[in-house]
Parts: structure tokens; sequence; C-alpha cells
């Protein structure tokens, strides 16, 4: 067995109590954080306690997280039932984390939540029963998504098996041009390798281009790595990474390189100043297109929020297309955390804040953090898809009825792109509305 | 073990958006009725064509369909374990598919409700929906019962005993991995042994 490993294999071998692992290997990982939420939470405790036993203490009250952020600000009964569910979990077990709905605590969408509240750290093995748990792989640890089975395995016993996956590598040279975002960068690799060109692998992303990137700008590459069929995205540590998590946590972590010989399934270089602003077309994140080759689309809505697009940054991009001017279509804006939230009302450009530009614009804004109309919810969540509308978002996916209705029609892009389309009503490139 | 039954063809890249949309997600797998429930709106979200029958009959609870036979990358996007739970309390007992999304196949072996099949070659010109069909697990083909034509499938390996145990808990307390419910005054121990679950 070779002893040079990539970041993943070494995140694994490390968790496994392993000298060295390789892709293939099925190993027993110990997880450093489980994370739930209000959908898939319930179901999660409720495996628990038939396979472990009414009494059964979780493996480690410190590492488990709960989040409630799919289905809050909803008249639904079932859903409040479901965070109740968590409440009384978190009573029993003495659970310190849980982010409760109705108290300052609240925090919104969970893959950002985590990062912000200090969950994320380098070096570490997260498990979240959410497909974009992999989101937090931008801080250079192993992060999957998991169903509730697995979910309950780990709540007991604070281990589940896994396989090594080999690792692809996307690496990004050079400068990228002003006008391109990550959503640009991750739109282009899942419309080159499509929507399971990564099935069963990690996608590390490097090069300087991706190294520039704010931690915000990078969660939203390794975000998307799910739409390729990914297990996991990972980007190495560096000082923007290290001060993003010392704010936010004093616990210490261990960062990890790739070792010098380590094997790569698959390379592929790109010349980030050749980028242009792409868009996925309805029904598939893989359905790529140039914005500039789609200017006939017209359109009834845009969108911006979810765990991919709802980061203040994702604000502030918005913000420099959309200030001093007005939307065409409906334009629903949704911050993905409380602190998104705060950042909208006191966060300015060119000394206007945020949300006094949104709304100048005439964009209908929710000050309610959460996921949303993302993944469409109950019948009446903010934002959501009721019939044929032709929608542009910087969410994840588009599959059809994603948003809510079946007649829908979605187009992914990034938060240039999303608010100049939102300008003119059609899809447009943000060249021309960016100066 | 044979597995008997129509089949329902669909095509590439069914997501688990179309096979439990999100509205649905309120329901909590592990309360019975609202299991039952799930099972009833499987694959609500299929964006079906004019000719294709609804997977479940309208006001019913279960499908006709035993087997599901599909293209690329079935269960991609979510990893919601509604998916296959829907599919499995709808009464669908495996998906033949050229190749699946990787935590939908996790969760068809870790819950044990349905067979994740995958064939080395297309199928979804060789059934229509509603023909009979025979899965064998044991010599890992799938018969068209009309035509008599034979189709290997990959076989299942490490993921088999663990859906034929019912799930991952069954099998890893059948292979002695973890301690049965209640007699545990702590957590269980997971050690080494056979590899339950190997199927990721």
């Amino acid at each position: 067995m070779s002893n040079s490993m990539t970041m993943t294999e070494k995140i694994l071998a490390r968790a496994a109590g392993k000298r060295a692992v390789e892709p293939g290997n099925n190993v027993w990982v110990a997880a450093d954080v489980l994370m739930t939420h209000d959908v898939c939470g319930p179901g999660t405790i409720g495996i628990f306690r038939r396979e472990f036993g009414a009494r059964a203490r979780v493996w480690d009250r410190d590492r488990v997280v709960l989040i409630p952020d799919h289905y809050i600000f909803t008249k639904d009964d079932k859903a409040h039932r479901n965070v109740d569910i968590l409440r009384q979990f978190a009573a029993e077990q003495g659970l310190p984390h849980l982010y409760d709905v109705g108290t300052p605590r609240y925090k919104g969408v969970c893959h950002i939540a985590l990062a912000e509240e200090g969950h994320n750290r380098p070096g570490e093995v997260l498990f979240g029963t959410d497909s974009h748990t992999c989101t937090a792989g931008a801080f250079n640890e192993f992060a999957t998504g998991i169903g509730n089975t697995d979910a309950a395995f780990v709540m007991g016993t604070g281990k589940l098996l896994l396989k090594v996956p080999p690792t692809m590598r996307f690496v990004f040279d050079g400068e990228v041009p002003s006008y391109i975002l990550a959503k640009d960068l991750i739109l282009q690799i899942i419309g080159d390798i499509g929507v399971d060109g990564a099935t069963y692998r990690a996608m590390e992303f490097s090069g300087d281009a991706v190294m520039r990137l704010s931690m915000e700008e990078r969660m939203t590459l390794a975000n998307m790595v799910i739409e390729a069929g990914g297990k996991n995205g990972i980007i190495a540590a560096d000082e923007t990474t290290r001060a993003y998590v010392r704010a936010r946590t004093k616990k210490p972590f261990d960062e990890v390189t790739n070792d010098p010989g380590a094997t790569f399934c698959f390379e592929r270089r790109y010349d980030a100043r050749r980028l242009e602003p792409v868009v996925a077309k309805p029904h598939s994140p893989d359905n790529r297109a140039l914005a500039r080759e789609l200017k006939d689309v017209r359109l009834t809505r845009a969108y911006i929020g979810s765990c991919t697009g709802g980061k203040l940054v994702d604000f502030v991009n918005a913000a420099q297309v959309l200030r001093g001017r007005r939307v065409a279509v409906d334009t629903f804006l949704v911050p993905s955390t409380t602190e998104v939230a705060t950042g909208l009302r006191t966060h300015t450009v060119d000394g206007r804040p945020l949300l006094d530009i949104f709304r100048d614009a005439g964009c209908q804004v929710s000050i309610e953090a959460s996921c949303a109309a993302c993944l469409g919810g109950p019948k009446d969540t903010f934002g959501r898809i009721n019939g044929p509308e032709v929608c542009i978002s910087t969410t994840n996916r588009n599959f059809p009825g994603r948003m809510g209705s079946k007649e829908g029609q979605v187009y992914l892009a990034s938060p240039y792109t999303v608010a100049a389309s939102a300008v003119t009503g059609r899809i447009t490139d943000p060249r021309e509305l960016l100066q | 073990m044979t597995i008997r039954g129509r089949v329902y063809v669909l095509g590439d890249n069914i997501d688990t958006d179309q096979i439990i949309p999100a509205e649905y997600l309120n329901l909590v797998p592990t309360i019975p009725e609202e299991y039952e429930k799930l099972g009833s709106y499987a694959l609500a979200g299929l964006a079906r064509t004019p000719d294709q029958p609804p997977f479940v009959p309208p006001d019913g609870m279960t499908t006709p369909y035993t087997i599901i036979v599909a293209g690329k990358n079935f269960g991609c996007g979510s990893s919601r374990e509604h998916a296959p739970i829907a599919l499995g309390a709808a009464g669908t007992k495996a998906v033949v598919a050229e190749s699946f999304a990787r935590i939908f196949f996790r969760n068809c072996v870790a819950t044990g409700e349905l067979y994740p099949c995958e064939t080395p070659t297309r199928l979804v010109d060789a059934f229509r929906t509603n023909e009979e069909a025979a899965l064998d697990l044991e010599a890992n083909t799938l018969t068209n019962v009309a035509t008599g034509a034979v189709h290997a499938l990959r076989p299942l390996g490490d993921a088999g005993p663990v859906i034929g145990a019912g799930g991952l808990f069954a099998y890893a307390r059948q292979s002695g991995m973890i301690a049965s419910p209640g007699t545990a005054a702590k957590a269980p121990v997971v050690g080494g042994g056979p590899q339950a679950g190997a199927d990721d």
C-alpha cells in the first residue's frame, strides 16, 4: 500500500485509526460531528430509539448538532410536530447544540449555520442527514450526507462504515474575471462531467483561483459536489480557512494536505480567465449553457437564497447589480441564516444597507431565514413555485417540481446572473449590467 | 430468492424529488401511519408522459408494480431516506437500474426496503410497463416472463446479505456487532467483523 494519500484519504485514515487507507477500502470511521434537521431528525431519532432502546444515550452529547431549518415558517402542523420531536430529544438527552426555532439561538439553513457556529473544522469527519452536508468540505474536512438509518447508527455508536473514495481533482489557474462567481465554476464542472460524473468519488478543488476565493465562495463550490453525484468535496486549508474557523471556535483542529505523489483518478485544469457566466437549464444541473446564449428566455420570477446562494456574499454580489435598478419580475430573497438576515440590515454597498437596495429595487425580501422554496416545501412556503413559473435561481437543483409545481421551470445561475436577469426579465449575462 | 411481479419502466436521472416530493417530507417514516402514507405518494413527483399510468392508482395506498426498471443515476439528489422508504412502503421490492446515486443506494441497503440491482446493459427498452418479470437474486438475472429473455445483473456483493437481514441494524445484530435493543447499558460496541453495509 502506498503511503502517499490525498486529503480525503488522510482524514479517513486518521478517523479509522489506520496508518494509511486507499480508495476502495471499507473502513469504520469515527464521526466528529453528526448534524440533523427537522426533516430527517425525527426519523433518525425514531430509529435510534427503536434500535438502541428507549433509554439509550447518544454516543457523545457535544458532537450531535440539531438545526431545524427546512419547514419553519409554515402553518403545517406536522412540520411543527417535527420541531417538537427535536426539542424533546434535545431535552431528554441534554444536548447543548439545538438551534431552536423561536429562540435567539435560531439559525436557519444547517450547512451555513454549521460554519457560522464553529462546527466546521479542518481535518474532521462530519456526517449530516442532508445531501448538501458536502458544503463543509470547503473547510478541509470530510463531510458527507447520509440517510436516517446510518445517522441513527452514528448517533448510537459514533461510527460508520465507509468506502474510501478515489479523488477527482479540478484545478483553476489564473485570476477569475470580476463577473465570474464560484457558482459559475461549479456549474461549469457539473456541465463537463454530468450529474453522475463524480458518483462514489471525492472532488478536490485547487489552483490559485480557488485559493483566492472567500470561505463563503468556497462553500458554494463544495456545496454542489452532490449535484455531480460526488461523495465529498475538499479544499486545502490556508489563512482564509484558519481566520474563519478561529473566529468561530476555540476547539483545536488538525489540517491535512495532499502527500507528494498522492494519486488522483481524474484531473482537469481550467484557465480561470476564460470562464464565462453559465446557467443550468431545466431540468438538470448539468444542462449547461452560456448565459449570453439564453437571452431569449423570458422569466416570470427570480429567487436568491438557500445553502448554495443565500449567504451574505451572495446578497452583496446581487446588490452590486441591483443597486439603483428595478426588477422586472417577481424577485424573492431569503437569507440562509439569521446572521445573514442581520447582515442585510448592517452591511452596506456604496453606503446603502443591502435591505434598502433590495426594497428600492422592488424585491420581496423575507427576514425569516430558512431553506424556504429551494425545495418547494409546504404549499404556504415563501417564494414557492405554485404554477407554470419560469424562474432563475441561485439554488442548487432544478429537477422537475424541485421548487414546488411540476409545471415550473428552474434555471440555476450565480447571484450576478440572477440579479441581472431579474432586472431585464430575461436571462442576462451580468457583463451587460456590471460596470 | 426470486421476486416476481409487474414492472414499471423509467428513464435516466430519476431524482428524489420525483420519487417523494418535498411537500411530503413532513411525514416521519418511523411512525407507522406516516410510513404507509409515504407509500401512497411514491413517485408522486414523476414528470409522467401521457401514456404512463400512475405508479400508485388515485386514492390507492400501494402500487401494483413490484419491480422498477430504470436507466442511469436512479435516486440522485437528496439524502432523504423517505425515497427508498416510499417505494418500499408502496410495495415495490426492487429497482433494477443501469446505475444508482450513491446515497440512495446506501439508503436502500441500510433500510432493507429495496434491492438496488445494477445492470451492465441498459434494460429500459427491454421491458414495457405492466409486463411481468422475475428477479432471481441468486442467479443475478432479470427475466421478461412474456418473452423469456434473460438479462444478467451485477451481483449485489456485500449489500445483499444486509438487505436480506432487513437492513443495517438487523444485520449488525445478526452478526453480533451490536447488542439487541435494551440489553446494552451503554453505547454498543462496533467492531471489525464482516462489513455490514459495506455498500457505499
